[in-house]
């Protein structure tokens, strides 16, 4: 019987990720997420132009002839030993003797000529410099302005004692913090490889309904063998996508190019986390999957899956806000609950795999997992044959406790 | 002409006589109810194997959802079923085929591939699967369009492909739910066939339609359901006998002692004479006529068809519905007033 089910899990498996897979919007899947680093590259260049037009700002000086100059070369003899970002200063005045200089006006005006950035202004002299500007600017400089116009006061030779390194590799709170760096990486790539999930899964049995094609599958095949096989089809479906973006991301990498920022080694050690993140994300996928093919199925039309869509996405949204949160409350009854919790489960183990060398955990998890898949699926089978088929009694013991009628006494 | 004798039917037949490992179908007081209308309502079946069994009714009356009932695709809320023998009819949908009355197939899927498809679902492996629907479309001339898409076929085309996936695994039962519409009349024919050719192999074949000459043709045994009830089942000549024979009496002579033979409810137009042969038979009428020198210049009777019987029997029940509904609304509203 059980055989039965696989063999026509496996009749539709084969079916749906055939027709996913030499469809011509496959292309479309595969090239799906390039358009997200497309755009974000756009925008992190418009950006990066943005912020060197805007975000420059200089500070004017207006401070009597020699005081100006020195400033201006305090400051450049300075600032690469100050931690923090350092403006450019630029002398817009050498005031002489008695001659005054209105900062106020000159920074409400649009723009001085050789200084169109201009944030701030210093007057008065180096012994009693005036910041003029606006408040966060002046809370901001404040302190830089009164250490550089000390050392524009002092001019002299003055050394600055050599430091002995002593680098060692790591800290105990850094390797923390790095692990849970590792962690929550982890659980982006799984949440990111999870969302293109939704979509396609919604609307999984809409083609069947539309196609009629559920009256001869219901008939010939056990509904949760139908949802099994669907389930599988994109999950299979989804790892081509992985093996074919994994495949560029290797020859990128062999072509030394740095795509990724270097993470922390996880506790497990990368070969089998990356083997524990590919089970987390089978299980992520089936778990989540099985619950939207469920809620999906209920729809009968592209336009009622269109409108599920969302709060489907925000739901996975929370899983993954609500797995990452956990990840911040090790020992917590947070963590415990995300651990527990069926859908955030593969999320939090993943960042247990980063966290911690302990592997006993990742079986029993897996295994639960597992098992809540089959109960998801085994539940959405029989609430699609009861609503959609409009199958089942409509009173008395339901399900897996109804027992079949008696035969009448002939 | 030889009078079949009448058959005094009541109630609602079940083969009890018949064993049930020889039924391929047995069904008792299957329910469904759907959104407080009930659909079927106690309905009884048994289906012979190698038989072709008729399921008949009007528009709504609860074929298609006793058939989904007898599938396993829905289950009754009450009531009992046996398909070949299982009282899980999924456990056996291998040994079924079905075609149900909204045909669908996947569109872009090709036609030897749609079938190979069906096959698999019903356990055959995808090789031998492809093999036999390359086979099957040939032998109906379809082999042409073995390698074309669905959507790229008439919809005539992609029934009978959808057809012959219903046959492909070589079921023991097959179940069609109105297979004739949507086909030509010369495609009606072919499948009329092919239901025989099925049945002679041993297959049982049971259909639901609401056009009578197919039953009239091809069914040993029918079941009509009207109402969600089953008001008659039996052989299809037991049905027919439910209506008394139709005399068609023209006599030279217009008036005479004879006259007392014919019913008193007889219609007379000219010389004929319209009335139903009563029950005391053929001969004693004919004694009056000869006696009673009335010059018969022709006498027919004609037995009722199928359909007349349908129509009366399906009526009657419809009727009866009618009635019990208003008698239940009836009720509900004393009810109303009565907790007002």
């Amino acid at each position: 019987m059980l055989r039965n089910h696989f063999a026509a899990a496996w009749v539709i498996m084969r079916r749906d990720f055939c027709a996913v897979i030499f469809s011509k919007t496959f292309i479309f899947f595969l090239i799906g997420p390039l358009f997200p680093v497309f755009i974000g590259a756009m925008a992190a260049a418009v950006g990066s132009q943005v912020s060197r037009d805007i975000d420059n700002p200089v500070i004017g000086i207006a401070m009597p002839a020699h005081q100006g100059d020195s400033l201006v070369a305090a400051r450049n003899g300075l600032a690469p030993k100050m931690a923090g970002f350092v403006p450019e200063y630029t002398v817009l005045e050498r005031l002489k003797p008695g001659e005054t200089f209105d900062a106020r006006t000159v920074l409400a005006s649009k723009g001085v000529k050789g200084a169109p950035q201009l944030a701030a202004v210093v007057t008065g002299t180096l012994d009693k410099p005036v910041l003029t500007g606006s408040s966060e600017r002046v809370d901001q400089w404040r302190g830089q302005i009164a250490l550089i116009a000390a050392e524009a006061g002092a001019p002299g030779p003055r050394t600055f004692p050599e430091v002995t390194e002593d680098k060692i590799a790591t800290t105990a709170a850094k390797q923390h913090v790095d692990l849970a760096v590792t962690a929550q990486a982890g659980q982006v790539l799984l949440f990111l490889l999870t969302m293109l999930l939704a979509g396609m899964v919604l609307s999984n049995l809409v083609e069947e309904k539309a196609n009629k094609i559920i009256e001869v599958l219901a008939a010939s095949i056990p509904m949760d063998a139908l949802f099994l096989g669907k389930l599988f089809a994109m999950l299979a479906v989804s790892l081509v996508g992985i093996a074919v973006w994994g495949s560029v991301y290797g020859v990128l990498m062999l072509a030394g190019m740095k795509s990724i920022p270097l993470l922390a080694t996880p506790a497990v050690g990368w070969p089998l986390f990356c083997v524990l993140g590919f089970l987390y994300f089978a299980m992520a996928y089936l778990l989540l999957g099985s619950l939207f093919l469920s809620i999906g199925g209920m729809a009968t039309t592209v336009r009622e899956v269109q409108t599920l869509s969302m709060p489907v996405t925000m739901m996975q949204l929370m899983v993954f806000f609500f797995a990452s949160y956990a990840l911040a409350r090790p020992g917590t009854w947070i963590e415990t609950a995300s651990l527990v919790f069926p859908v955030s489960s593969p999320f939090a183990m993943l960042a247990q795999a980063a966290q911690s060398p302990v592997l006993w955990p990742h079986l029993i998890a897996l295994v639960y997992q597992a098992i809540w898949v089959g109960v998801i699926i085994r539940v959405g089978a029989q609430l699609f044959r009861r609503t959609v088929m409009k199958s089942g009694p409509a009173r008395g013991r339901r399900g897996w406790f109804r027992r079949p009628a008696e035969l009448p006494a002939r | 002409m030889k009078i079949e004798p009448f058959a005094s039917f009541t109630g609602t037949p079940v083969l009890d006589n018949v064993p049930s490992q020889e039924l391929a179908i047995e069904a008792r007081g299957l329910v469904k109810r759907f959104d407080g209308f009930t659909a079927v309502d106690g309905v009884d079946i048994s289906v012979p194997r190698g038989a072709i069994y008729g399921i008949l009714g009007p528009n709504g009356a609860g074929k298609t959802t006793t058939l989904r009932m007898l599938l396993g695709i829905i289950d009754p809320d009450s009531g009992y079923r046996r398909v070949l023998g299982h009282e899980r009819p999924t456990e056996v949908a291998r040994r079924i085929g079905y075609l149900p009355e909204e045909r669908g197939l996947y569109p872009a899927m090709k036609a030897v591939e749609a079938i190979a498809f069906l096959a698999a679902l019903r356990g055959v492996p995808l090789k031998e699967g492809r093999r036999r629907g390359q086979e099957l479309l040939e032998q109906h001339g379809l082999g042409y369009a073995a390698d074309r898409q669905i959507r790229q076929l008439s919809k005539g085309m992609a029934q009978q492909v959808q057809l012959l996936g219903t046959l492909v695994h070589e079921p023991d039962l097959v179940v069609f739910d109105e297979p004739f519409s949507g086909l030509d009349a010369l495609n009606q024919g072919k499948l009329e066939r092919m239901i025989r050719s099925l049945a002679e192999r041993g297959t049982t074949v049971i259909f639901s339609t609401h056009v009578i000459a197919h039953a009239e043709r091809l069914c040993d045994q029918i079941a009509i359901i009207a109402g969600g009830k089953v008001p008659f089942a039996g052989p299809v000549d037991a049905a027919r006998d439910r209506l008394r024979p139709q005399v068609r009496l023209e006599t030279r002579a217009s008036d005479g002692p004879w006259r007392a033979a014919i019913p008193a409810d007889a219609r007379h137009e000219g010389r004929f004479w319209f009335f139903t042969l009563p029950e005391s038979g053929v001969e004693p009428l004919l004694r009056a006529l000869i006696e009673g020198d009335a010059g018969i210049l022709s006498l027919s009777i004609e037995r009722p068809g199928l359909h007349d019987a349908f129509v009366s029997i399906a009526g009657e029940a419809a009727a009866r519905a009618l009635e019990e509904s208003a008698q239940e609304e009836a009720v509900k509203a004393n009810q109303k007033r009565g907790r007002r």
